[in-house]
């Protein structure tokens, strides 16, 4: 039996606890937004937040998290700096592909919630860590400093479509 | 054959090149010939998957390609697939260019395979070439035009007014004495109307939203998670679904000779072990389960008949060939480089490339009686639901293919053997329960379906006036399309057209260029990657011309000038891309530039980039980018697909190689396999070359030009000539 939180909600399980921290979140709670790229801690997509510190989610055991505070990118944005990063990010519309975003917006979240005013070298450390083959690279550092000055515009051009695929 | 073969796709794609050129010449004020109309209605989705059941018109329901609600939304469907390259949005802003509508009203779906949605050269639905706006293009906005039409006729019969007096606006029609009805009311009596037969498109000068930078529609959705991928499949959407992982066999070609599953039963959460063609699968009810319960299975393989094909040999193998003349290509004049004053011999190779997209391959599959259903991130809709029909013993008409956001493409799902498809719809088929078969990242990395590996060879020299006087060239590599629904299209008297592209039809005006080919058979499976023949031709050519110039003494782009006096479009790229990085001008010392330009899928990038070596490493500061794509669509798209082109084609200049040894890959995952990172992420700006009254390829064509950029700006640097790609770094530091 693991006890821990994840957004906010007690969880209580029997899963295996060498069960990979991401596939209990995607397979079990079936909170997809945390996304496996590599299962290795390399790429940086299954980022979540454990008592605020961006961890890799699939090389992170649920026996590890025991007794913590798991946040994933379904709920960052009722955060106060989640939600700026996420504004951030629609104003510099950093988004292509999307499948690295929340990994990227979750170390983005964990650095700004440290860091109000993070460096180039500030953000080359928290974000070497994930993966973006489109390479957004260059918008994901613009969207941090306009989350860190607080200058972001938040609507985004477009009305969006909550989902524009069926799914 | 299946239905969906009886019109010959490969029939329409002898040249893209041509395709491409012939759409670009197709501006506004056309009238449309195609159909897109049943019983003179505008056709709709569920007339596409199933012609005899159309129900009464309704603009309501769901049109092909656009369907407007009573409240005014706009939906579009979208016939491409979204690999991050943007027709969720790009490709619903022709639709609301012609119609008037209000785009933040606008939403866009991914459309399912069917017919309808076939590309309008290629013949079948296909997300690639760089085409997915260039073939929408008159489309689209006839699409948009069509309805705009419809319903204004609607309000003019309503207020009975002259059609002509209204006009359209923000959603709304307006009328002559200033009535106005909002699109949504309307809807529903618009669709009773017959189409028009006749559509006047815009003229260029008349856009109000082509051309403005517009934000991502999927955006809202890809930052808070909710965008749901293929991966994102859960039992949420499908009851009872399952998670299949395969044991895939160490060389390609190999056969499950036996298996013992003993350790693999006591494992919780999987339900079943099935042998399938490629391999073992190992189906449960998690993820997790799966991995464990396919690291338990012991598997003997049968490796007689399996590819042996070893890098290192092939290197050898590949530069011998290439001393020799292949098939030719492009006939010239293969003595004349002897005539030559100066002269040089250039060896290039160019290794496999993995796709490596961040999503890794996965497909969803239900199959139930004589029924398939998909939800898989293709870009080969037409294909791989071919695929899965055949598979699954039904007939092609009962396969429901729903197009899944994907994470990344770059052609890997372009999928001419519809690989991964077939393995998840033999699965489901076998164990009866609907499975989510899912690549491991090292399944995907190890897979195939690569970038084949090249070499090149090429002997080219100058006369006493430092001008061009020959040029030979030899390609050496593996086919693309052999084997393939692709042969016929691309395949010409022995020569893949793919192999060398990007040589045979070259801007530059050079003398003598003689091109010759050896096609080269192994046994691993390659496929498109992004930019296709163009990532190694661009090198070999972009880097012999730097070497030219060099030879010539002189100034590189003062050189490649020289020979682009017939190629405007070129010429005017490569000359704003030196203007914009004030080409020629003094840097500070330890730092150097170098250019390339290259022309493909129906568009010209030139990029200048500027390099230093910092603490015995490479480091590229910034990137000057010009682009001409013809007309642009949106602005912040482009700009986002040369920057991602760039990030894509230096991950493969700098660091992309996937080496076999004995048959056997030898990269797994981003360990071994590195890729562009934050850190190493120069400044790029991208300018556009003012041109156009349509639009050409954007996806793919920042990418040819950057490595021969790279490795031009470190001879500039460093006087060492790299002709082989990954770029051989640590030799600068010596």
């Amino acid at each position: 039996m693991v006890l821990f939180t994840v957004n906010g909600e007690r969880i209580s399980t029997n899963v295996n606890p060498s069960t990979p921290l991401l596939w209990f979140l995607r397979d079990n709670l079936q909170l997809t937004g945390t996304k496996y790229g590599c299962g290795m801690a390399l790429c940086g997509a299954c980022t979540v937040h454990v008592d605020g510190n961006p961890i890799r989610s699939c090389s992170t055991p649920l026996s590890a998290v025991a007794g913590k505070k798991i946040t994933t990118i379904e709920v960052i944005g009722k955060t106060p700096v989640g939600k700026k990063v996420q504004e951030a990010w629609l104003a510099e519309d950093v988004v292509q592909c999307g499948y690295c975003q929340s990994g990227q917006i979750m170390s983005a979240a964990a650095l700004l919630a440290k860091n109000k005013a993070p460096t180039d070298a500030d953000i080359d450390v928290a974000m070497s860590g994930n993966i973006c083959r489109c390479g957004t690279y260059n918008r994901v550092r613009a969207a941090i400093k306009v989350a860190a000055s607080g200058k972001g515009s938040p609507a985004p051009a477009a009305a969006p479509a909550k989902k524009p695929a069926k799914a | 054959m299946d239905k969906l073969f009886t019109k010959q796709p490969s029939q329409n794609i002898t040249s893209r090149r041509r395709f491409l050129k012939a759409s670009a010449a197709t501006t506004g004020g056309l009238v449309i010939g195609f159909n897109l109309t049943i019983g003179g209605r505008l056709a709709t989705a569920q007339d596409a998957m199933a012609p005899v059941a159309a129900k009464g018109p309704n603009l309501n329901q769901p049109n092909a390609f656009l369907r407007i609600a009573e409240d005014g939304a706009v939906v579009v469907q979208v016939k491409h697939i979204e690999i991050g390259q943007g027709v969720l949005t790009s490709l619903p802003m022709l639709v609301a260019e012609e119609l008037g509508c209000d785009w933040s009203k606008v939403r866009s779906e991914l459309a399912p395979a069917a017919p309808v949605y076939s590309h309008t050269a290629f013949g079948m639905q296909i997300t690639g070439g760089s085409s997915s706006v260039v073939n929408s293009w008159v489309q689209l906005r006839t699409v948009g035009a069509m309805a705009r039409m419809m319903l204004v006729s609607t309000a003019a019969s309503r207020w009975k007014v002259d059609a002509a007096k209204c006009r359209v606006a923000n959603g709304m029609v307006i009328g002559p004495a200033g009535q106005k009805a909002a699109f949504g009311e309307l809807a529903d009596a618009a669709a009773m109307l017959p189409t028009p037969e006749k559509v006047a498109l815009k003229s260029v000068k008349d856009f109000t939203l082509i051309g403005k930078p517009t934000k991502r529609i999927d955006a809202p959705a890809k930052v808070d998670g909710t965008a749901k991928f293929g991966l994102d499949i859960t039992a949420k959407q499908i009851p009872n679904l399952h998670t299949a992982l395969v044991a895939h066999a160490p060389i390609f070609g190999a056969k499950v000779k036996k298996f013992d599953a003993s350790k693999v039963n006591g494992i919780s959460g999987v339900t079943h072990v099935v042998q399938i063609e490629s391999g073992v699968a190992v189906v449960a009810k998690s993820f997790w389960a799966a991995k464990n319960g396919r690291d338990a299975l012991q598997i003997e393989w049968d490796l007689e008949g399996g590819s042996t094909a070893d890098t290192a040999k092939m290197s050898k193998q590949y530069a011998d060939l290439a001393k020799t003349p292949g098939v030719v290509a492009k006939k010239g004049n293969p003595d004349a480089v002897k005539g030559a004053v100066k002269s040089l011999v250039a060896e290039f190779e160019l290794p496999y490339l993995a796709h490596a997209a961040m999503e890794p391959l996965n497909c969803t599959v239900s199959v139930a009686g004589d029924k398939c259903e998909l939800w898989v991130g293709s870009q080969l809709q037409t294909l791989d639901a071919a695929a899965a029909a055949r598979v699954a013993g039904v007939p092609v008409q009962n396969v429901k293919l729903n197009t899944m956001l994907a994470g990344g493409g770059f052609g890997r799902r372009t999928n001419l053997s519809s690989d991964y498809i077939v393995e998840a719809v033999e699965i489901a088929k076998k164990v009866g329960v609907p499975v989510k078969m899912v690549w491991t990242r090292e399944d995907d990395m190890k897979g195939g379906s690569y970038r084949p590996m090249f070499a090149h060879r090429v002997e080219a020299g100058l006369d006493a006036a430092n001008k061009i006087v020959g040029w030979n060239h030899t390609v050496v590599g593996q086919s693309l399309v052999a084997g393939t629904v692709f042969e016929g299209g691309f395949v010409k008297e022995g020569v893949d057209a793919t192999s060398v592209e990007g040589i045979v039809d070259t801007p530059y005006d050079i003398p003598n260029m003689h091109t010759t080919l050896h096609t080269t058979k192994n046994g691993v499976p390659v496929l498109f990657l992004r930019a296709v023949g163009h990532t190694h031709t661009a090198f070999a050519m972009e880097t012999t011309m730097d070497e030219l110039a060099k030879l010539a003494g002189q100034d590189p782009v003062a050189f490649r000038r020289g020979y682009l006096a017939k190629q405007p479009r070129v010429l005017n790229t490569l000359n704003l891309a030196a203007e914009k990085a004030n080409w020629g001008s003094s840097l500070p010392k330890g730092r150097a530039r170098g250019v390339a330009v290259h022309e493909s899928f129906g568009s010209v990038v030139a990029h200048v980039v500027e390099v230093s070596m910092e603490k015995g490493a490479l480091k590229i500061h910034r990137i000057v980018s010009a682009i001409d794509c013809g007309l642009v669509v949106n602005p912040l798209t482009v700009t986002a697909q040369v920057e991602s082109a760039i990030v894509y084609g230096m991950s493969a200049a700098l660091y992309g190689k996937v080496s076999l040894n004995d048959g056997v890959v030898e990269q797994s995952n981003f360990d071994s396999y590195p890729v562009m990172r934050m850190t190493e992420m120069p400044k790029v700006e991208v300018y556009f070359v003012p041109a156009g009254e349509a639009p050409t390829g954007v996806g793919e064509p920042g990418m040819p030009p950057i490595a021969p950029a790279i490795a031009n700006a470190v001879f500039a640097l460093t006087g060492k000539r790299l002709r082989s790609l990954p770029l051989d770094l640590a030799s600068l530091k010596a």
